[in-house]
């Protein structure tokens, strides 16, 4: 297909599809019927430095100050880390090692801050007219409005926006194609010019041409309120793409939406794309006509165990436990699980003191009949049930075996690295294999082994640099001494030639004596 | 509330191994069915033996294994083995013969090579063949179809004759397998070959009265059966179209092209088809998913190659039907084929 004609397909709307996928119960209508509800103020919070994927920004606060709603608690400093705000006014009472939400309940620096109700704003300033405005200083805000991926990865939006290379489209993706989440379609239904006002600035800061937004045929309020508002916006399309999980994954969206493949450790950029979540677009705008940072996200309160289901505004920092009592919830039984994510991606919770995050955009606490616990796992029968519904086209049973047999080679030569841990396959698993828990175990395990491996060559960078230093100061020292004894000599001549007495001759002269009187002393003993 | 990790999905559809297992013997209902119609009581026996040999023997490997046996039994992959093989041998066969089948397909071919999911072979062909090899008279001993058979053997009958040898009247198989013209008949793939090889052209081989109006009287509809409960387990997505297809296929185009050339010197297309184990074959047999190639390609490949060896064996082999052969050597070719039919996972493919 020539290049020319791909794009007339692209823009005429043709709707590709992407290989396998799967089809779980939704469950949206739990949480969708209600419009997103504000979370009162609660009276403390604790913000992790460290919310988006890189490096932390440098804490730019003390402990016993008084910060105000919005105002940064770090900066990008040397690390070119994204800062994190305060999300309320209040004291700063503790910096130092909190649990955070992390699958695996590790801890990393928090800094807690005790509310005093008044929620005072710091001062800010928004920005009119963008077009006005260098794009370096533009993105430089979005920076330091914190703003990150909200759609789940994290990564840091200017950072994405940086890179200047041709783009044929922006995608804005309103998709949520995980189940029981409906954060982005009640964004999208009540906030739906905010949203394109965001990816037009998107748009201006990608220096791309066009956009398509898209959105799952299972939200139809979100699809109607987003047509009507793109009428301002002619630059923008609509794409309504079929219900299948994952089709939202940033790759198969690419697919569905271009017929385009990233490349494997590539880039959606290097096939001229871009692609941001609404949520994302929601917190540009804000952040740029309001000077808002990001200190509150729309949040999925859902599940069977929970009395008020439904979307919240939730400031960052806030506990899982605070937003838990809001939505009605009481422990009822132990066995009660507490998700952060949807039921395909999401991980349980160690406990809920941890904080909602900017990635943070469900929390799901499944009744018992609802989402079973895990049965134990049953060997494979290698019924490829697997391969049928992985959209990376990967065999995940052949990776199975050979992450159980920690065959690494084998894994990189089946493409371990292109899983995008959709969790399709082990959804579909008759034998329950926790099948994305082996793959993400033996990837850690592969970058260990780089790490290592990395560490290794540098230790033995590092001494070979060591003995060549030493090789070569022993070479100066001994050159020094060379030129040291040349300039002796040269010294010396010289005095001579100055007339003055030659040191060397002396020694001469001591040793012509000492001959001559040895001579003498046998002479001697001779007669 | 339960702060134990778990791992992602925490949804998952519930469709277990046993549920797989239960559609795949469900599916086996019409085919048996007709067994037992056209061949009589004794495949209930068979069955019956099957079975219990292949749980006796599953929970004495399991416990030499220190695994749970209850485990083992809940996945009914035994019980699938078991009635694949009592289904696949004479009706009226002595009943050592199941049980040492049996036990081997469930001992050596499945747990020596370390229980279900582990086996290169798949256990009930193995068990076949080690029968066929080592028991050739009595593996090829078919009664003749109760409809032309001058012998009408009841349930009680049949028990008789598997575990005494004779039946209460004092016939022994010998006797039972004859036909009114006092000679013993073979099925029909049996005994095509032998006219074929006795230089009789087909016509004539064809007036034998085993061969009812297409492929063999009885042997026809046990096939059709068989077609029945595949298409169910197509329909069903328990099994893909790409083994069933491949395996037809493979038997189909080069059988009709030898047909086309040779009509009165080669067996037709239609009797290739509905004879012999051809769909209990296709669709139940070479389906097993354990012994299969993994990628949907790599199944179609197998499938072809399946079929095509059941045509080589039937056409210039030692037996008069080869499926069991031909899903053995498939399944030894399944680590070349999956190494060659690995997909192109998505972001390799080239770039428009």
């Amino acid at each position: 297909m020539s290049s020319n004609a791909h794009l007339k397909d692209i823009e005429a709307g043709h709707i590709w599809s992407f290989p396998g996928g799967i089809h779980p119960p939704e469950r949206k209508e739990l949480s969708n019927q209600t419009a997103i509800a504000t979370m009162p103020l609660a009276d403390h919070y604790v913000v992790p430095v460290k919310q988006h994927s890189g490096a932390a920004g440098e804490i730019c606060v003390a402990v016993g100050e008084r910060v105000l709603k919005g105002q940064p608690l770090t900066h990008s400093g040397v690390s070119m880390g994204l800062p994190v705000h305060a999300p309320t006014s209040g004291t700063i009472t503790a910096i130092g090692p909190g649990r955070i939400a992390h699958p695996s309940g590790m801890a990393d620096v928090v800094i807690r801050i005790a509310a005093d109700g008044k929620d005072e704003a710091f001062a800010q300033q928004g920005i009119s007219d963008y077009t006005e405005v260098a794009r370096a200083e533009l993105l430089e805000r979005v920076r330091a409005a914190g703003i990150a991926g909200l759609g789940g990865a994290g990564f840091p939006t200017a950072q994405k926006l940086a890179l200047q290379r041709p783009i044929d489209y922006l995608i804005i993706n309103g998709v949520e194609c995980e189940p029981y989440i409906s954060a982005d379609d009640r964004l999208m239904r009540e906030h739906a010019q905010t949203i394109l006002d965001g990816a037009q600035i998107l748009l201006h800061l990608a220096h791309a041409q066009k956009g398509l937004v898209a959105i799952e045929d299972n939200k139809p309020e979100a699809i109607a309120a987003m047509r009507e508002a793109l009428a301002d916006y002619p630059q923008f399309s609509l794409r309504v793409v079929p219900t299948k999980y994952p089709s939202g994954g940033e790759k198969q969206l690419i697919q569905l939406l271009t017929g385009r493949q990233v490349p494997s450790r590539g880039l959606p950029i290097d096939i001229g794309l871009l692609m941001q979540n609404v949520g994302t677009a929601y917190a540009i705008s804000q952040a740029v006509r309001q000077g808002q940072p990001l200190i509150q996200r729309v949040v999925t309160v859902t599940g069977e165990a929970v009395r008020r289901p439904g979307n919240y505004w939730v400031r960052i920092g806030s506990t899982v436990a605070e937003v838990l009592r809001e939505a009605g919830f009481e422990r009822e039984s132990p066995e009660q699980r507490v998700i952060m994510g949807g039921p395909m991606m999401g991980f349980t919770l160690p406990d809920t003191d941890v904080p909602v995050v900017k990635i943070t955009n469900c929390l799901l606490l499944p009744g018992m009949k609802e989402l079973a616990p895990a049965q134990q796992e049953m060997p494979c029968i290698r019924c490829g049930a697997c391969s049928d519904v992985c959209p990376a086209v990967l065999l995940p049973q052949q990776l199975q075996w050979l992450a159980k047999a920690k065959d690494y080679e084998g894994l990189e030569q089946q493409n371990l690295f292109d899983c995008i841990e959709c969790g399709a396959c082990a959804y579909v698993c008759p034998s329950e294999i926790p099948l994305v828990h082996y793959y993400r175990k033996a990837k850690a395990e592969i970058r260990n082994i780089a790490r290592e491996k990395a560490k290794a060559e540098n230790a033995r960078e590092r001494f070979e640099a060591r003995q060549q230093r030493l090789e070569r100061e022993k070479e100066e020292r001994l050159e020094r001494h060379r030129k040291a004894a040349e300039a002796r000599k040269k010294a010396q001549a010289e005095q001579v030639k100055a007339g003055g007495e030659n040191p060397q001759d002396a020694v001469q002269a001591a040793i012509a004596r000492a001959k001559a009187r040895k001579a003498a002393q046998q002479k001697k003993n001779e007669d | 509330m339960t702060f134990k990790l778990a791992a992602s999905p925490h949804s998952h559809q519930r469709r277990t191994t046993q549920q797989v297992m239960r559609w795949v013997y469900m599916a086996l209902i019409p085919g048996i069915l007709t067994l037992i119609y056209f061949f009589g009581w004794g495949v209930v026996w068979q069955l019956g033996l099957a079975i219990l040999t292949a749980w006796a023997a599953e929970a004495g490997c399991m416990l030499l294994r220190n695994r749970p046996v209850r485990f083992a039994w809940r996945d009914h992959t035994a019980l699938v083995t078991a009635i694949l093989l009592a289904i696949s041998i004479p009706g009226l066969a002595p009943w050592w013969i199941i049980v040492i089948g049996t036990a081997f397909a469930i001992i050596v071919v499945k747990h020596v090579y370390g229980g279900v999911g582990q086996n290169i072979f798949n256990p009930a062909m193995a068990g076949y063949v080690v029968l066929l090899i080592s028991f050739p008279v009595q593996m090829t001993s078919w009664p003749l179809p109760q409809q032309i058979s001058q012998f009408d053997l009841g349930f009680l009958d049949a028990a008789s004759v598997i575990f005494t040898g004779f039946t209460p009247a004092g016939y022994n198989l010998e006797q039972l397998r004859m036909g009114a013209d006092g000679l013993t008949m073979a099925t029909p793939l049996d005994s095509l070959r032998t006219a074929l090889n006795h230089q009789l052209t087909m016509s004539e081989a064809l007036q034998r009265p085993i061969f009812g109006d297409y492929a063999g009287l009885g042997w026809q509809w046990v096939n059709l059966a068989f077609l029945l409960g595949g298409l169910v387990l197509l329909k069903q997505r328990i099994i893909s179209w790409h083994i069933p297809g491949g395996f037809l296929l493979g038997l189909l185009v080069p059988a009709a092209v030898v047909w086309m050339f040779a009509p009165e010197q080669s067996v037709s297309p239609v009797m290739h088809m509905l004879s012999g184990a051809t769909m209990l074959g296709a669709f139940f047999i070479a389906t097993d998913p354990v012994t299969a190639a993994t990628s949907n390609r790599g199944r179609l490949y197998f499938g072809l190659l399946i079929g095509f060896l059941v045509f080589v064996i039937r056409t210039w082999g030692g037996y008069p039907d080869g499926v069991a052969f031909a899903v053995l050597l498939a399944n030894m070719a399944v680590p070349i084929i999956d190494k060659y039919t690995q997909p192109v996972t998505y972001g390799h493919g080239e770039h428009p």
